[in-house]
C-alpha cells in the first residue's frame, strides 16, 4: 500500500528583497522545486539535505501545515490540507524544534489529553503508553510539568505523544537534534524497533547521518528543493564513486609498484611503507598479492564514509 | 456534543495551566474590571461637559456605550486572543495546531482563553439596566427582544472583527497594533451615538464597517425616538444580520489565511 505519493509537488515563497531606501523587490523562491515520491507502508526513509534544501518545508506539506504551491500529495489516501483533520488522526508528528506538548502541564496531562483530542479507546491508549514508558523510560518525569524537562526528557515525551494514537505514518523532523549521545542511543533504539515491526512507516529528516545508517534503508537526498539521490546507501556509494579502501603497512617500501585486478594505489605515505588502495572490486586479489611480497605487515579496510559522500553531494553539484 | 468534547478537554486543561498563576489571574480581573469602567466612565465625563452631545443625554448615551460593550465584551472572552495569531505565526507554534485532528480555530479559542477579560463584561451588564432605568426605557418584550438581539449580533460583529484582524497576520506578521485599531477603536466608536462623527468616519465606520449596528441602533428603538440622521426604525432589527455577514466575511478571510500560513524555518 503507498502511504505517501507526491507527484510534482512544489512551494514557492515570495521573498522581499531590499533595493535602495523604499523600493523592494519581490521574488519567488521555490523551496521545494517539483518533488516526486513514493514510499510504501512499512518503510524507514532518510530525508536529508542541507539547510535550507526543502525538507521541512515537504514534511510540512506532507503533514497539512503547508498548502503547496502545485503538484500533488496524498498521505493515507488524504489530500493533506483539505483533509487535515482527518488525516490528522493516521499520521504522527515530531518536530524536534517545536513541542506538541503543553508546557505548563505535567508529561502525563498532555498524554491523557491527546487520548481525549484524537478520541483513542482507554485500552489501545493504555497498552501504547505502556510500552512508550517501558521502552523509553519514562517514569522518573511523568509527573514534571513539560517546561522542567530536560531535552532528551522532553524528546522522549514527544516520541510517545506522537504514537499514542497508533499512527501509520511517523514523520520526525530531526529528533535527535541537540541530544546527548545516551539519548540519541535511545530515541535510535527505539525507532529501530518501531520500525521493525513494519507497522509504522517512518520518514525521518537528519543531519546526523548515523541515523540513517542505523535507521534507514531508504535514503532520499533533496538538494536547492530538487530530489538528487533515491535509493538505498548502497546504491548512494555505488553512484558517487565512494569506495572502500585497503590501507597496508609494510616492512619495508616495495621494490615495483604492486598491482592487482579491482584496487587502484591511492596514496603512498611513510617513505612507501603505508599504501591506500581504492577498491573497485572484491579485495581478494590484492591482499594475495600482497602476502606473496612477504613484507605484509598489517592491513586494514575502512567502509566509505556517508559523511564524505553526502558533503561530496552538496558542494558538488552533479546532478 | 460528542464534538465538542475535546475542546472542552482542551479548554480546561488550558485553565488548570492558567491556575499556576492563581495571583496573577486576580490582579488580571480586577484590573480589567477596572479598565471597563475607565471606558464607560469617559463616555459619562463627555456628556457630563456638553450637556447633550449630538442631541443625546448622558443616560441615552450610556446605554448606546453598555450595548455596544456588552456585545465587545463577549466578543473578547471567546475570540479576544485572535489578536495573538501573530505571535503564532511568527514562532511557528501555529504548526503543532494545524498538526491535530481538530478545527484550528476551536483550538485557538480553547487554548488560550482568558477569564481576567470577564471583568469588562460585568461592568457592562451591570451598567445596562441601571443606563436604560436612568434613560427612562420602557420595557416591552420587543423592545427586550431588540437588545438581546443586539447583544448576540454584537457579539458576533466584534468577534469577526477579532477574528478577521488576527488572520492578517498570516499575510502581514508584523501587523502589530494595527488589529488593535479595529478592535478597540471599533468598540469605541460603537460606544458613541454616530452623529458625534464627521460624515467620512461615519460611512466607514458606522455603515461600512457595521458598527453603528452594535450599539447605536437598537438604543434608538429602545429610547423609542427616530434618528436624527434619518435612519429607519427597523434598523434596530438588523444587528444579527450585520453580525452574520461579518462572521461570513471574517470565515473566508480565515480560510485564505491558513492557506497562506508559511510556518517558519526549522
Amino acid at each position: 500500500m503507498t502511504v505517501i505519493a507526491a507527484r510534482g509537488l512544489r512551494k514557492d515563497f515570495t521573498v522581499r528583497v531590499r533595493r535602495g531606501r523604499w523600493r523592494r523587490e519581490t521574488r519567488n523562491v521555490a523551496a521545494v522545486d517539483g518533488i516526486d515520491l513514493s514510499v510504501e507502508a512499512g518503510e524507514m526513509v532518510g530525508y536529508i539535505g542541507p539547510n535550507g534544501a526543502g525538507k521541512s518545508t515537504t514534511l510540512k506539506m506532507f503533514t497539512g501545515v503547508l498548502y503547496p504551491s502545485g503538484g500533488e500529495v496524498r498521505v493515507c489516501g488524504f489530500e493533506p490540507v483539505p483533509e487535515r483533520v482527518r488525516m490528522a488522526r493516521r499520521i504522527g508528528v515530531v518536530f524536534g524544534q517545536r513541542s506538541q506538548l503543553w508546557w505548563d502541564l505535567p508529561l502525563r496531562d498532555s498524554f491523557d489529553l491527546l487520548r481525549h483530542i484524537y478520541r483513542v479507546p482507554a485500552g489501545d491508549h493504555a497498552a501504547r503508553f505502556d510500552r512508550c514508558r517501558r521502552l523509553l523510560d519514562l517514569d522518573g518525569f511523568l509527573d514534571r510539568p513539560v517546561r522542567q524537562l530536560s531535552l532528551g526528557q522532553r524528546m522522549r515525551g514527544e516520541l510517545t505523544a506522537a504514537l499514542l494514537h497508533g499512527p501509520q505514518v511517523l514523520f520526525l523532523d530531526e529528533p535527535t537534534i541537540g541530544l546527548d549521545v545516551v539519548s540519541k542511543q535511545a530515541v535510535r533504539e527505539f525507532l529501530a524497533d518501531l520500525g521493525s515491526t513494519g507497522d509504522t512507516t517512518l520518514v525521518l529528516t537528519t543531519h546526523d547521518l548515523a541515523d540513517i545508517e542505523r535507521l534507514c534503508h531508504r535514503l532520499v537526498v533533496v538538494d536547492s528543493g530538487h530530489i538528487v539521490h533515491d535509493g538505498t546507501l548502497d546504491d548512494l556509494h555505488a553512484r558517487y564513486g565512494s569506495r572502500r579502501r585497503v590501507v597496508v603497512d609494510l616492512d619495508e617500501p616495495l621494490p615495483e609498484l604492486l598491482t592487482a585486478p579491482g584496487a587502484e594505489l591511492e596514496a603512498t605515505a611513510s617513505g612507501g611503507r603505508r599504501l591506500t588502495y581504492a577498491l573497485t572490486g572484491a579485495p581478494g586479489p590484492l591482499l594475495a598479492a600482497l602476502a606473496g611480497t612477504g613484507l605484509l605487515r598489517d592491513v586494514s579496510i575502512q567502509e566509505p564514509e556517508i559523511e564524505d559522500v553526502v558533503a561530496r553531494l552538496y558542494t558538488s553539484k552533479i546532478r | 456534543m460528542a464534538e465538542a468534547r475535546p475542546y472542552l478537554r482542551l479548554f480546561a486543561s488550558q485553565v488548570r495551566g492558567q491556575a499556576q498563576y492563581r495571583a496573577s489571574l486576580w490582579l488580571d480581573l480586577v484590573g480589567s474590571f477596572l479598565i471597563g469602567l475607565l471606558d464607560l466612565s469617559g463616555v459619562v465625563v463627555l456628556f457630563r461637559a456638553g450637556g447633550r452631545v449630538a442631541g443625546f443625554t448622558t443616560a441615552e448615551a450610556l446605554l448606546v456605550a453598555a450595548l455596544a460593550t456588552i456585545g465587545f465584551a463577549l466578543a473578547d472572552l471567546v475570540v479576544g486572543n485572535m489578536d495573538t495569531i501573530r505571535n503564532l505565526v511568527r514562532t511557528g507554534r501555529m504548526d503543532a495546531v494545524l498538526l491535530r485532528p481538530l478545527g484550528a480555530f476551536g483550538q485557538l479559542v480553547a487554548m488560550d482563553f482568558q477569564p481576567r477579560r470577564a471583568g469588562r463584561l460585568a461592568v457592562a451588564l451591570t451598567l445596562l439596566p441601571l443606563a436604560a432605568a436612568w434613560a427612562g426605557v420602557h420595557w416591552t418584550p420587543a423592545r427586550l427582544a431588540v437588545a438581546l438581539l443586539a447583544i448576540l449580533g454584537g457579539s458576533l460583529l466584534f468577534g469577526a472583527i477579532f477574528t478577521g484582524t488576527g488572520t492578517v497576520a498570516f499575510w502581514w506578521i508584523d501587523s502589530g497594533e494595527f488589529g488593535n485599531s479595529f478592535t478597540y477603536g471599533g468598540r469605541d466608536f460603537a460606544a458613541y451615538p454616530v452623529g458625534v462623527y464627521g460624515s467620512v468616519f461615519r460611512r466607514i465606520f458606522a455603515y461600512g464597517l457595521g458598527l453603528g449596528f452594535a450599539g447605536y441602533y437598537p438604543a434608538l428603538l429602545l429610547l423609542g425616538r427616530p434618528d436624527p440622521l434619518g435612519a429607519p426604525a427597523w434598523f434596530a432589527w438588523l444587528t444579527p444580520a450585520v453580525g452574520l455577514a461579518a462572521c461570513a466575511a471574517a470565515a473566508l478571510l480565515w480560510r485564505a489565511g491558513i492557506r497562506r500560513y508559511r510556518s517558519t524555518g526549522s
